[in-house]
């Protein structure tokens, strides 16, 4: 192997860097019109369509369209899956049927000959609404007073659940110290830089739809339209063109779109919608409302017992379709504690329908939820032991021996490397040194926190996890290669690429699976019609499960490589070999990949009888066993604090992580510092907020905040690999893993700051206000 | 495609030294003509109200937000897009970005990199302080910033080696 492994740049993003790429809206059809939304302006309401004459008047309108329009061409969906049964989540449809149940919620759209004539002609729309009852609040939404987030619904409790193991009574009955805590976490978002768009055609003399649309996993999405708008799955073909982000935001079903593709079957030319920003940020899911109250008994010797916690998830409208808001809660509680060694827990969820957009899969989903509980509460338990927060966590990681591990809940975890993670983190840090810079700071009359956070991640989910839930998302991926006659290789795989480098890392497995260039290797992705059905990009599954069918594939072809070479050059394949591009043997090259190629496509006859190259060729990789695989690492963050504005500064922070073979350590680093900086947006400034009323107030990136470059920490990074074994390369998910800790380290560093103030903080994001309030500053 | 009664103004200027005179919407803005009836699609529209910098073009030389100027506003000016700035600044930051992996999804780049050259121009030694401050109207959500610094940082100093 000699590119695996390779810090190689990004063969793509030549183009991106020139300005050359094709995200969604840079693509046009001829005698396409622009769809525009009317979305209900009010959290919860009734309402009645009493006139689009005047929208329809408006000179450049094409068309109006209400539910009754789209209901002759699209079926309502509802989230249903195994992994939360009796769960209840209403019907939805592409445009609401005479509710209107959160705020931006799509009630008619517009076709115009521009998009500002569409939006001109959507205020025209003539609408009866009768407002009813809201409720957002997470809190109040269980009470039994609460307004029902749905008419008739008797309760907004959408499921629940206990995930159980070992004796909690028994665990909390022996403790010597019981900690505890109530986070509260308001709701973020992912903020593609690209907003969500799409591009549909019809055509109706062959039956056929055509859909360009910024989206993770085209397969999945055109399974959804094939159902939904009643075409048959082969004629629906999904393009996911260059993607400005993803995060997890673009890979449900969301209204808007569907309609777009029904208003482009409806009327037989193209429909284009792009999300304007402010409708992004109210249509696009949110996620990580969550109200904890958690508690962990640790025994005399300051070993953790176990945990006992109660989660209510807030879902919003509805559980998003297809693979449910649900899945965040559950992954929040199976992650909390995931690192140590305990023998009972207790975790309750109940998920919530509330009036505001619907949340859903965001990176690492659950996991920055359940990580900052749990080490918010190992930093409790050292305080109240007198001892250092490492030393703490030292005693309770899961060790190597103890390995596979299966904790209460059932999460088993395999092959982790929390120790070596933890030394090497105390190297980088040169802890004593930093003890002492800290010290000194202090003396100096700044306030310094110094946090950490230990991370186990499940990733790269396997065929069980939505399978058995019934949810139709394939975890399965197939590489597609073929030699072409100049000796390059065209690859074509059911990976999505979105940003991440997945198909970088890809073209190198290529490459040494076969004995090319890297540079060689042309890989295609994101489109049904030239890949298989397959997986896209979910759950940092791209090298841990993309890569081995692409090694598969390789190994394929470099078979059916030596075995044509070998019946030309009159020897046994096994005397053979693929270097480079070259078919050697001892005595050196002995000819091409371009030669051999073009013999067999242009000269056949040259070949002995019987002798059938097959030039083409596929595999596909169902991992047997392991539902996810867990990854781990640690996450330290050095804050500042200024207590007089509240505003607090991350100077520096550490991420070691175990991912397993690392592909490519350039692109992997860059996952791992980009989602340190959107755990640290989560932890500081991001949320997605509601007044009392439901109205929505964080519709500009004025008013949610993203990190921005100047308010930034450099980010050490480092690694420890151990590879998975039960694959051929080894490699594990990386693309979450910083998302996961951040947000953790960040909180345990506030409160490692604000504590000698005798103040601390429990919850995210931790702005200027709730700093301020924690010192008393603030009523 | 227009609609029959948008209002429209004739203008005249330049896109990458190519002159141009045609009529534009009136509310159309910079970026949006420059992307759909120019067909320059490498400027990026991602929030349309001059927070994100993914909509940079340079206006007579200078770095602008092209969501928050109108395209009736440049008649008479010569704009560049990313597309055809050619200048040794930008084409060493691509090349930099290109190596340090810069960039993810690649949707902020143009208007970043712009921008860091608009710096460079000015303060070529800048620090890494200053970097991250001159970049600061232009947000990233993929790679955390600090690759782009790196790149940044490279083309300075072999500005200052030079």
């Amino acid at each position: 192997m000699t590119h695996i492994g390779q810090p190689l740049p990004r063969a793509a993003t030549a183009r991106l860097v020139a300005g050359r790429g094709s995200y969604l809206d840079d693509v046009s059809a001829r005698g396409e019109v622009h769809a525009a939304f009317l979305r209900s302006p009010y959290p919860h309401a009734g309402f009645r369509i009493t006139g689009t004459e005047a929208a329809r008047a408006l000179p450049g309108v094409v068309a109006v369209l209400t539910e009754a329009d789209l209901a002759a061409v699209c079926q309502p969906w509802q989230t249903k899956t195994g992994s939360a049964p009796g769960m209840v989540s209403p019907p939805q449809r592409a445009l609401a049927k005479d509710e209107a149940c959160y705020q931006g919620e799509p009630i008619a759209m517009v076709l115009a000959l521009s998009r500002a004539v569409a939006e001109d002609a959507a205020e025209l729309v003539e609408v009866e609404w009768q407002e009813l009852p809201a409720i957002t609040n997470l809190a109040a939404a269980l009470e039994a007073d609460a307004p029902p987030a749905h008419q008739g619904l008797t309760s907004n409790l959408a499921w629940s659940t206990e995930l159980k193991g070992g004796d909690i009574e028994a665990a909390f009955a022996a403790a010597a110290l019981v900690v505890e805590d109530r986070l509260t976490f308001t709701r973020s978002t992912g903020v593609t830089l690209e907003p969500r768009g799409v591009l549909a055609q019809y055509n109706p003399a062959s039956q056929a739809l055509e859909v360009r649309i910024s989206h993770q996993m085209p397969h999945q999405l055109q399974r959804h339209l094939a159902d939904l708008l009643g075409v048959p799955l082969g004629r629906v073909r999904v393009i996911c063109p260059d993607v400005g982000g993803g995060f997890g935001l673009k890979m449900h079903v969301y209204p808007d779109e569907i309609a777009t593709c029904a208003a482009a079957r409806l009327l037989g030319r193209p429909v284009r919608f792009v999300a304007d920003r402010a409708e992004a940020l109210l249509s696009d899911i949110h996620a990580r409302e969550h109200i904890v109250e958690a508690r962990m008994a640790v025994d005399a010797e300051g070993r953790i017992l176990g945990f006992d916690v109660q989660d209510v998830q807030g879902l919003g409208a509805y559980s998003i379709f297809p693979r449910s808001s649900t899945t965040e809660g559950v992954s929040a509680l199976r992650s909390l504690g995931a690192p140590y060694r305990f023998s009972a827990y207790r975790g309750r969820l109940r998920s919530v329908l509330q009036n505001k957009v619907p949340t859903g899969q965001y990176r690492s989903v659950g996991h920055p939820v359940g990580i900052a509980v749990a080490e918010r509460l190992v930093d409790l338990a050292a305080a109240a032991r007198g001892e250092d927060p490492l030393e703490f966590r030292r005693r309770n990681l899961v060790a190597q021996a103890e390995m596979p591990w299966v904790n209460p809940l059932g999460a088993r975890m395999a092959e982790l490397s929390h120790q070596q993670c933890l030394a090497k983190l105390e190297a980088l840090l040169d802890l004593p040194t930093l003890r002492t810079e800290i010290a000194a700071m202090r003396a100096a009359g700044r306030c310094i926190g110094l946090g950490f956070a230990s991370i186990v991640e499940f990733t790269a989910t396997g065929p069980e996890g939505y399978g058995r839930a019934g949810v139709l998302v394939a975890a399965v991926d197939t590489v597609v290669l073929s030699l072409e006659p100049s000796g390059e290789v065209t690859a074509r795989a059911s990976i999505s690429e979105i940003g991440q480098g997945t198909t970088q890392g890809l073209a190198q497995v290529v490459s040494d699976a076969l004995g090319v260039a890297p540079d060689q290797v042309l890989m295609g992705s994101g489109d049904t019609a030239t890949t298989p059905h397959g997986g896209g990009a979910w759950a940092s599954r791209g090298a841990a499960i993309g890569g081995e069918a692409a090694w598969g594939a390789g190994r394929k072809l470099r078979a059916e490589v030596l075995a044509a070479a070998a019946a030309l050059l009159q020897c046994a394949p096994e005397t053979l070999d693929v270097r480079d591009g070259r078919i050697t043997d001892a005595s050196g090259p002995r000819m091409t990949l371009a030669e051999l190629a073009e013999t067999v496509t242009f000269r056949g006859y040259e070949l002995p009888a019987g002798v059938q190259p097959q030039l083409t060729v596929a595999h596909h990789y169902r991992r047997e066993q392991d539902t996810a695989l867990t990854t781990n690492g640690f996450q330290a963050s050095l804050v500042e604090i200024d207590a007089e504005t509240g505003i607090i500064t991350p100077l520096r922070h550490w991420a070691v992580g175990d991912c397993g073979r690392l592909l490519n350590p350039l692109l992997v680093e860059g996952q791992v510092r980009g989602g340190v900086v959107q755990g640290i947006g989560e932890a500081l400034f991001e949320a997605c907020r509601y007044d009392e009323t439901g109205q929505f107030l964080s519709g500009t990136l004025a008013d949610y905040l993203l990190p921005m470059a100047g308010e930034m920490p450099d980010i050490t990074v480092a690694h420890v690999e151990t590879p998975y074994s039960g694959s051929v390369l080894g490699a594990k998910g990386a693309g979450e893993a910083g998302t996961a800790g951040a947000p953790a380290a960040i909180l345990n560093a506030v409160n490692d700051a604000l504590a000698p103030h005798g103040a601390s903080v429990s919850e995210l994001p931790v702005t200027p206000g709730v700093v301020l309030r924690a010192l008393g500053r603030l009523a | 495609m227009l609609p029959p009664d948008e209002p429209t103004a004739a203008i005249a200027c330049t896109v990458n030294g190519q002159a141009i005179r045609t009529q534009v919407p009136l509310r159309r803005s910079l970026v949006d003509w420059l992307r759909h009836d120019v067909g320059l699609t490498g400027s990026h529209v991602g929030c349309e109200h001059g927070v994100c910098g993914a909509c940079h073009v340079r206006v007579d030389g200078l770095v602008v937000r092209g969501c928050l100027m109108l395209a009736v506003q440049a008649d008479g000016a010569a704009i560049e897009t990313i597309e055809g700035a050619a200048d040794a600044l930008t084409l060493a930051l691509q090349q930099a970005f290109f190596e340090k992996a810069a960039l993810q999804c690649g949707f902020c780049t143009p208007g970043m990199i712009l921008q860091a050259a608009e710096l460079l121009a000015a303060n070529p030694a800048p620090s890494r302080a200053e970097v991250r401050e001159a970049l600061s109207g232009n947000y990233c959500r993929c790679t955390g910033y600090q690759p782009i610094v790196d790149a940044v940082m490279a083309v300075g100093a072999a500005l200052h080696a030079k």
